[in-house]
């Protein structure tokens, strides 16, 4: 599968983390294949893909904990594929936090510090410096145990940060906790990491959580990355049908290139960017976000309009969701997402047939994935 | 900051593999090197020279010998029947009911353990022996023998039975006894499509554990099977008796057998249990049936008595003046320095033997189930530490036994003066229980976040330090756990020791074997009861300690 190996101007000059060829067996199992990847100074990069596809396996390669079977990972411009994680300069937060349970919380956030032999004032000024960074003052003497799951987290990411590491490792750190709880965990942290500069990679499988924490996102399935890009670019510009339906939700529709700018779907030609990389004849998938169906004044003459038959509506609050038969090809489902002011405007209902559009710059085009 | 990130003199790596490598070659010493001797003995004729199968073939055709096996093997088969049915339904009780008491009934049940095995048997002699006042309700026939036997070896191995059947009938799924009642399920077949499914792993575990504890149990056919000979007794004869060492290590291998097959049984069972129960099983609420719990109370009643009375006739005899003549009570039974040369002696060795396994025995297997559990060391080093943990489980404390006084005994062995010393016995009773230990130890580091060595590591603190720091004071329930475990073992044990005390390190536990060999079975009542009472002493303290640790020194476990 094409992986874009695009860099954004954020690496210009020499990158901080830099990984080359990296591979991860277990047993025959390939966990990781063929990872390449540069990252700024400063830079908070997400690996985000599926439960299983390799996310913290990477992530512990990085920290040196789980050993590739081949490929170099370069920090600070020091080759340290074969150093173990002593001898790397990280901190690292677990979605379990990890807190040492018979320790304060002052002797947990100190617990790097200590063994550095600074001395004592310089240790206690220095946890409760960091106590306050995370927004925990006061707490210094408390147990893990007294504490709700975001404060020990908010620990647990003090603690990581005490040596004032090079690097930030955070391995799905919001999972375990409560909806609200991440949201704000999610300002926080990302807040803290720019004040410091941190360099900082977060392993999660939640978009919404990469999409609005990261610089930059790398998409991973099944040990490969299907992408590498901003936020932005990730959802405007996804590389591969994959990257288009984990990242937000598409309507997939098989298809064959007829010339450039024009392609057939379920019998008709449509309208579509010109692509560049696809030769004509070619099958391909055409892709189109469900908020991108246009609804709202349509004649139905368009160059890309079609006769739908609202099949069924899911009430989801501000917005419906909409599934949608194509009335000439009832097999052939859409997926619509429809304001409520549309919904009152247009009294939609369901059994009702009405013309959308499918309009020409938001349709991408993909190539037909071989069976998978 | 500028960190310097550079390679340290000695790794971490290499530290941990340095010190795996180093239990292994301790393991090796203790148990593998042993069985190695003992078998290699057995396919060596009285010089040394390798013979084949040739003493296997003298003891399968020595008529004496095999009567032996045979005994045993149908004394240990009579237990486990009379055992593992009694076991379950005393443990069914425990779990399944809502009988009144259930924490005492389970003290009462463990009893035995606190006791040498032999302590039955004594009790045994003084209620149906020769002088015994329930004598004639063995209408003629004598208590020395395999009556005894089968009487005593049920009392010792009961407790063993009842927690591994309990603990599997515990595993229970509350959920399919709602369901089977929600469809309207008479109670018994709920009882046999149910309840004896779950639990049936369990009960076979129970019946091999029983079995083996039996035929490889020395001390009570030694006081009370008379001229009845079983496998455990022969090889005493061979070894201490005739000096046959050859034929002794055979009678060991032979002993060998059912263990290993017990413990690859439950291996497998092991194995089969874990997956009964999924995350989602809720625990099983017993409802109120007053006819049933009152069943159960009687029967419990029953078994507990029989257990008390083993335990309590010996103790209450060992005070006593002249049994059964005078009743009296008196201390001139404990007053050893008439009966036994070494006095007190035994009893102060076995404190000091037990004290010493428990400390050094509970630091070597707690520091050895770390390293192989959280360090990362090569793996096949991990594998071959876990084998040779796991490996004393399938080997009887008699052949353990045999095997360090070939180790010891062979020509030029380095190890030679360690003969009658008190650290062989420490060292061979450490290796004897090493494996409940290991599990123990195990069991209590999974359970703690396997990221605490990722986060030191990054952190740049070494793992000794996170292990004195962090893990140590986490799993101190367990290793007081094992330290406890160990002591008592170690007090009463005697099937492994009988072979390698000396003059100056007889323990208690063969001290009883003596005096009671000698007639003096009132004195070796008393020792008994010394020991009896030390190891329930042990576990008092272990409770109150197990108390203040809790509360005192672990505050952060509350919330
Ligand atoms: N120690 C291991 N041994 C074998 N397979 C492993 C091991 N760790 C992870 N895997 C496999 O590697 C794949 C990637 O795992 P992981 O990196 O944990 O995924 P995730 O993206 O959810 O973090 C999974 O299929 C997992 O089953
Ligand atoms: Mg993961």
């Amino acid at each position: 599968m094409a992986s874009s190996q695009r860099q954004t101007e954020g690496t210009a000059g020499a990158p901080f983390v830099s990984i080359r060829s990296l591979d991860k067996f277990y047993g025959s199992f390939k966990a990781l294949a063929d990872i390449n990847l540069d990252v700024a100074r400063g830079e908070f990069v997400s690996f985000l893909g599926p439960s299983g596809c390799g996310k913290t396996t990477l992530l512990r390669a990085i920290a040196g904990l789980d050993r590739q079977s081949s490929g170099s990972i370069a920090i600070g411009g020091r080759d340290v594929s074969q150093a173990p994680p002593s001898e790397r300069d990280f901190g690292i937060v677990f979605q379990s936090y990890a807190l040492f349970p018979n320790l304060t919380i002052a002797e947990n956030i100190g617990y790097g510090l200590v063994n550095r032999r600074r001395p004592r004032d310089e240790i206690t000024a220095r946890v409760q410096e960091l106590l306050a960074m995370v927004g925990l003052p006061g707490q210094a003497g408390k147990y893990p145990a007294q504490l709700s799951g975001g404060q020990q987290q908010r620990v647990a990411l003090a603690r990581a940060l005490a040596t004032s590491p090079g690097l930030l490792l955070l391995d799905e750190p919001l999972s375990a906790l409560d909806a609200q709880v991440r949201i704000r965990l999610r300002e926080e942290i990302r807040e803290v990491q720019k004040r410091l500069g941190v360099t900082t990679f977060m392993v999660t499988h939640d978009q919404e959580e990469a999409l609005s924490m990261a610089d930059r996102i790398v998409v991973m399935n099944h040990g490969v990355i299907e992408q590498i890009g901003t936020p932005e670019e990730i959802y405007r510009a996804p590389s591969t049908p994959f990257v288009a339906d984990f990242i937000g939700r598409i309507n997939l529709l098989p298809g064959v290139l007829r010339e450039a700018g024009r392609v057939e779907v379920a019998e008709r030609v449509f309208s579509c960017p010109a692509s560049s990389d696809l030769a004509p004849g070619s099958k391909i998938e055409v892709g189109i976000r469900p908020e991108a169906i246009r609804v709202r004044g349509v004649s139905g003459n368009e160059a890309n309009a079609v006769r739908v038959r609202i099949h069924d509506l899911e009430f989801l609050g501000a917005f419906c969701r909409a599934l949608l038969a194509v009335e000439a090809r009832p097999d052939l489902h859409l997926v619509a997402d429809f304001s409520a002011n549309l919904m009152r405007d247009l009294a939609l209902a369901e059994g009702m047939v009405i013309p959308v559009e499918l309009p020409v710059e938001a349709l991408r085009l993909f190539p037909a994935r071989s069976a998978a | 900051m500028n960190e310097s990130f550079a390679r340290p003199l000695v790794r971490e790596s290499t530290i941990a593999n340095a010190l795996v490598a180093t239990l292994i070659v301790t393991l090796i010493l203790m148990i593998g090197w042993p069985l190695w001797a003992l078998l290699s003995k057995s396919l060596q004729d009285g010089t040394g020279a390798f013979i084949g199968l040739a003493n296997f073939r003298t003891y399968f055709s020595t008529p004496s010998m095999v009567a032996a096996l045979v005994n045993s093997l149908w004394v240990a088969a009579l237990t486990t029947t009379i055992v593992v049915p009694l076991a379950f339904v005393y443990a069914y009780a425990l779990t399944r009911s809502r009988m009144p008491g259930k924490g005492l009934f389970t003290a009462l049940a463990l009893l035995p353990i606190f006791a040498p095995s032999l302590l039955s048997a004594i009790s045994l002699i003084y209620l149906f022996g020769n002088q015994g006042f329930l004598k004639e309700l063995l209408l003629g026939h004598s208590i020395y023998g395999p009556i005894g036997i089968v009487f005593a070896e049920s009392c010792y191995c009961f407790p063993h039975a009842v927690m591994i059947i309990a603990t599997g009938l515990r595993l229970a799924d509350g959920r399919l006894y709602e369901v089977a009642e929600a469809l309207g399920t008479r109670p018994s077949r709920v009882f046999f499509t149910i309840t004896l499914p779950g639990v049936r792993y369990a009960a076979i575990s129970a019946a091999f554990v029983v079995f083996t504890l039996v035929i490889t149990d020395f001390g009570i056919p030694k006081v009370i099977g008379g001229q009845f000979s079983v496998l455990a007794t022969d090889a005493y004869k061979q070894i201490v008796g005739q000096q046959n060492f050859e034929m002794g290590a055979v009678v060991g291998l032979v002993l060998l057998v059912p263990a290993i097959l017990a413990f690859f049984v439950d291996r497998h069972i092991q194995k089969r249990q874990v997956a009964l129960l999924s995350a989602r099983a809720v625990p099983y609420e017993p409802k109120p049936a007053p006819g049933r719990d009152l069943a159960l109370t009687l029967f419990c009643l029953a078994i507990a008595s029989v257990l008390v009375a083993m335990l309590g006739m010996a103790i209450w005899a060992s005070f006593i003046r002249y049994w059964p003549y005078n009743l009296s009570l008196t201390l001139a039974n404990y007053e050893f320095e008439n009966f036994e040369p070494g006095a007190w002696g035994p009893y102060l060795t076995s404190l000091k033997m037990a004290g010493l396994v428990a400390v050094l025995g509970t630091a070597l297997i707690f520091t050895g189930a770390y390293l192989v559990e959280k360090t990362k060391v090569a793996a096949p080093l991990r594998g071959i530490a876990h084998f040779l943990a796991m490996l004393p489980m399938a080997v009887p404390g008699l052949v353990l036994g045999l095997g360090y006084v070939f180790f010891i005994n062979t020509k030029g062995s380095p190890f030679g003066v360690l003969y009658g010393t008190l650290a062989v016995l420490v060292i061979n009773t450490v290796a004897h229980f090493y494996t409940v230990g290991h599990i123990t130890a195990t069991t209590a580091l999974k359970q703690i976040d396997p990221e605490f060595e990722a986060v030191s590591s990054s952190l740049k603190v070494p793992f000794w330090v996170t292990f004195r720091r962090v893990t140590m004071p986490i799993s101190m329930p367990a290793i007081l756990d094992i330290a406890v475990y160990m002591f008592v073992n170690a007090m009463t044990t005697i099937s492994a020791v009988i072979f390698l005390y000396g003059p100056a390190t007889k323990l208690a536990s063969i001290s009883v074997i003596h005096m009671d060999e000698s007639g003096a079975t009132a004195p070796a009542a008393a020792m008994a009861t010394c020991i009896v009472l030390t190891a329930i002493a042990a576990k008092l303290i272990h409770l109150v300690m197990d108390k203040l640790v809790f509360e005192r020194l672990q505050a952060w476990r509350r919330r």
